[in-house]
This record gives structure tokens, sequence and C-alpha cells, in this order.
């Protein structure tokens, strides 16, 4: 591939002093790349995502950003140096109207620049225009995941980051976020995703790793890891991966 | 029974409201009841007396702006005093509040407040001592204006204040970048960090708006009634009501529970007497509680 949008190496991070929940993860993203980060439950995928956004504090290793060093840039600069984070659960300021929670992230715009940037993530998802008066709260649980992924990408971020984003939804509305990524990433944006579910994102993914324990254990094609025997050892290692899809419904954020 | 409880009602209830807002702000976005507010009213108001002493004595004395009771120095002598609440406000949270905010326990915050309150109270009353004092002794002509009520020109200028006030925070809350960004901190404090809203700036100004309006809220008591260390720590309880009777977070709420509570207070001295004051305030406050636990205003937190 060709230029490195996200270099993350040896990445140890956590909540508390002493307890590292991830334990030296290494990844790269390069520009116009769709990456998925896998991993059984409780792997630390949540954790070394946060870590990357600011969100964890990072204990040890080094984040570069387009070759800047952003390992202790605080979470509300990253918008600025050009990561824009969307969080699996919570994810929209649920009482304010949707133009609001667009308005808001419009902070680091020209203030000329944001009528029209907001009508263009209107055209982009169509879906919102109808509802630019109703508080986000109101909103289903797919629009949801598009109001933060439109409010994301209105700052024209050099790589988009999911948590999870199919975290909570229904099937349908799965495949619909889905869908919605891969198109993102025709229009030329970089992602960096987690997630559960791995079948749908390695269906939309480039590359892929597999996290376990904190650490990045494996890395392949994303095509091609699906059958991988590796994969099923590391990632299924408790349990077959059939069960996830029924399984990840409910299991929240534990990852 | 005269309504002049009403002009009466409507004055207090400016008061409670103003206050109210810096409640109201400061537990949604900072999470925590402070109990200092009061004294920032009070030492607002006293700073504002002692600039207008220092115009009086620099400038001699200064003739009111005709049928008001106070000339240019209080107006200017007001500006600087909401500066000057603002930066005690400011102050106190970079030396108290923000330390223990980060330690993540909001009853700790509010203890401290409670001591703040009464440090900065004890502080006012070595300063000034605890005689009551005005801005001006003047006596004004109430003007009958029908219906049995009767209205001063202070009374007329400090409603219309008020009102402009009020209506200037809505719109900042909800017009402007920073108030969509306190919005969104109220709301999800984490979230509001993701999308690039630089948490310090809007905790800034926070208290700077709400210890402005505390010093506003404090002169509007000294015009009317007197200047006291007292006098912030006895709104207290009736901003707090007014704060949860329009629901937390609710800048329209906050006003209109002030107004709702100073009309009830101003009925009740009327009806049953003055003895029962706070009592009618909270039985308000309870029963719209046990209709609307979240208030007038409010919206359910998930």
């Amino acid at each position: 591939m060709s230029e490195t949008v996200l270099d993350v190496r040896n990445l140890e991070a956590g909540y508390e002093p002493g307890v590292p929940i991830v334990r030296g993860a290494s990844i790269t993203v390069s520009k116009g790349e769709i990456v998925v980060v896998l991993g059984p439950n409780g792997a630390g995928k949540s954790s070394f995502i946060k870590a990357i956004a600011g969100l964890v504090p990072i204990t040890g290793g080094t984040v570069f950003l387009d070759g800047k060093d952003i390992t202790a840039a605080p979470a509300h600069t990253m918008v600025r140096l050009g990561l824009a984070f969307v969080p699996q659960t919570e994810n929209i300021f649920p009482l304010m109207s949707v133009e609001d929670n667009l308005k808001v992230a419009c902070g680091i715009l020209e203030r000329r620049e944001i009528p029209a940037r907001i009508e263009e993530m209107y055209a982009a998802f169509p879906d919102l225009v109808r509802q630019r008066r109703t508080a986000a709260g109101n909103l289903s649980g797919g629009q949801r995941q598009m109001l933060a992924v439109a409010r994301a990408l209105i700052v024209h971020p050099k790589v988009l980051v999911l948590d999870e984003p199919s975290a909570g939804l229904s099937p349908k509305f799965v495949s619909m976020v889905f869908e919605m990524l891969a198109g993102i990433r025709r229009s030329g944006v970089t992602i960096l995703l987690v997630e559960q579910n791995a079948k749908a994102a390695l269906a939309i993914g480039d590359r892929a790793y597999v996290l376990v324990e904190g650490k990045d254990r494996h890395e392949g094609i994303a095509s091609e890891l699906w059958n991988d025997p590796v994969v099923a050892e590391l990632y299924l290692g408790q349990r077959p991966l059939k069960a996830e899809k029924t399984s990840h419904a409910g299991n929240g954020g534990a990852a | 029974m005269s309504l002049q409880f009403i002009v009466d009602g409507l004055l207090t209830g400016s008061m409670i409201g103003l206050g109210a807002i810096g409640v109201t702000l400061t537990y949604s976005i900072l999470r925590f009841s402070n109990f200092a507010h009061g004294d920032f009213m009070a030492w607002g108001t006293y700073a504002t007396l002692a600039v207008v002493s220092a115009i009086g004595a620099t400038f001699g004395k200064v003739a009111p702006i005709a049928p008001l009771s106070f000339g240019w120095p209080l107006i200017v002598a007001l500006v600087i005093g909401m500066a000057f609440t603002a930066l005690l406000a400011l102050l106190l949270d970079k030396v108290l509040f923000s330390r223990l905010r980060s330690q993540g326990q909001a009853i700790i915050v509010v203890m401290a407040s409670f001591g703040a309150s009464m440090a900065l109270r004890s502080l006012l009353e070595f300063i000034f001592t605890s005689r009551p004092t005005y801005f001006s002794r003047a006596i004004q002509i109430a003007m009958p204006v029908g219906f049995g009520i009767r209205i001063t020109p202070d009374q007329i200028a400090l409603l219309l204040l008020t009102a402009i006030l009020v209506l200037g925070v809505h719109l900042l809350m909800t017009r402007t970048q920073t108030g969509r960004s306190m919005q969104a901190l109220s709301q999800n404090a984490a979230l509001a960090r993701v999308v690039g809203i630089d948490v310090a700036k809007v905790v800034r100004v926070t208290w700077i708006v709400g210890g402005a309006l505390a010093c506003v809220a404090g002169v509007m008591i000294g015009i009317l009634v007197q200047i006291r260390p007292f006098m912030g720590f006895d709104m207290l309880l009736p901003m707090f009501a007014a704060a949860i009777l329009g629901g937390i977070g609710s800048i329209p709420g906050a006003v209109l529970g002030g107004l709702i509570i100073g009309l009830a207070e101003a009925g009740a001295v009327q009806l049953i007497g003055a003895e029962w004051r706070a009592a009618v305030s909270f039985i308000i406050l309870m029963a719209v509680l046990f209709v609307r636990p979240i208030g007038l205003f409010g919206v359910r937190e998930r």
C-alpha cells in the first residue's frame, strides 16, 4: 500500500496505572484503506481504539498521524489533527437537534464554510434532512449511527475511526451501516474500525488485524481472513464464529 | 386581595431567576450544586458598592438619571462588579473546585462549596461588617398603573434589565457555537471532547456567565431591599428551588421557576402571612415534582 496515514507502534494503554488493557499493539492504516480490528470479547479492542482517540490513557508506545506524533494529544485536539472518532454508544447529543449535532462539531471549520458543509452532509445522508429539526435522541438506531458518522466526516478528517459501528443495531441496520462505510471509503476517506461482527466488517475491509489480550496477533487481507484457520483459532478461541452474530447484539461495550 | 403582589412577586422572581441561571448551569455542566453561588451575589453587590463609592469620592455627587434613584456611577459599577464576580468565580474554580472535580466525587465538591460559601460570607462581614447598607437612601414614589398596582421607576428598569439578560443568555445558549458547546458538555462530556470541544474553555464561560448574572441579581436586591453579607445566602434555597422547578439545565426553566416562586411567596405573604413565605414555595416545588419529577422544562436523563 501507499502512504501511511495512521501508524500505531507498540501501544500500551489502560485506565489504571499498572493494569494495561492494551499490551503492545501495532497497526498501520494506509491512505484510502478500510482497516478492521477484530478480536474476541475482552481483547481490548475498544480500549485500543479509544486510546488512539485520546480517551484512554496511553502508558507506552506511539501513535503517528500523517507522520506526526499524536500520542500525547488531548482528545479534544484530535479533530484538528485530522482524526475523527465515532464512539460505540451514546455517540450523539440526544437533546440537541440533528442540525445542532452537526454544527457543534464544526468548531475547527471556517464560519463561512459551515452552512455549505452541513448541506453536503445532508446530501450524503438524505435520511437526516427530513429530521434536521428533530432531537437526535428520537432518531432510530441506524439514523443515529448516520448522524454520528456525518458529524465525524464534517471536519474533513484524514482518518475516520469507528468503535463497533454495528453494536446494538438490528441486522437490517447493520448492513445499512456497512454499506454506508463502503460508500464513504469510495469517496476517498480512510477508515479504521473495530468490530465484533467479523463477517460484515471483513466484507467491506481491505486489511484486518486480530487483537488478542491487548496485542495484535495476526494480520492479513480482509477477504482471506474469513477462512484463515489461524484466525479461527485466535479469534474464536472460546466459541464458534457462527454464534457471534446472535450473541453480539446485547453484549454492549465490554470489549 | 390587592394585586400589588404581582409586581413584588415578579421582582423577587427576577432576582431568584437570574441567580438560578447560574445554579442550573453549574449543575448541568459541572455536575455539582454550588452552594457558594449566593455568596457570589453578595460579593458582586459589595464590589459594585465599593466602585460606586470610589466613583463618588472621585467625581463628587452625581445626579441620578431622571426618574431613577441612581445615576451612571451605579451602571458603570455594575459592569465592573459583574467582571469582578466572574473573576471571583473563575478564581474559586481554579484554586478549589477544579482540583476536587478531577477526583471525580461530586459530593466532595458540594461540601467544598459549602465551606467556600461560609468563608466568603465571613470575609464580607469582616471587611464590611454585618450592618445593612444601601445604594441609595432616596425614597422613590411608586406610580399607580391601574388595578391597584403601584410600581417605581427603578422596579420597571430592573424588570426590563432582567428580560434583556435572560433573552441574551438564551440566545447565547441556542444560537452560538459556545452555547452549543455548553449544551453538548452537559449532555455527554466524553463525546463533547471527541467532537473537539475544549472542556476547560466551556467551564470558564459557565463561571463567567453564572458569576456575572449573580452580581446583577445581588445588585437588584441591593437596590430594592438592602445590602447585607447574608443577602446571597438567604437566596440559596429559593434559587435551588427555582432551578429544580424549571428543570435542571434549562435557562427558561430557571427563570420561569424563579418567577413562580417569587409570585407564590409574594401571594403567600398577603394571603396567609409572611412567616409562610418559604414554605409556600417549597410546597409548590414538591407539588410540581410529584406530577413532573424532571421539572417544568427538564429532560429525562437516559
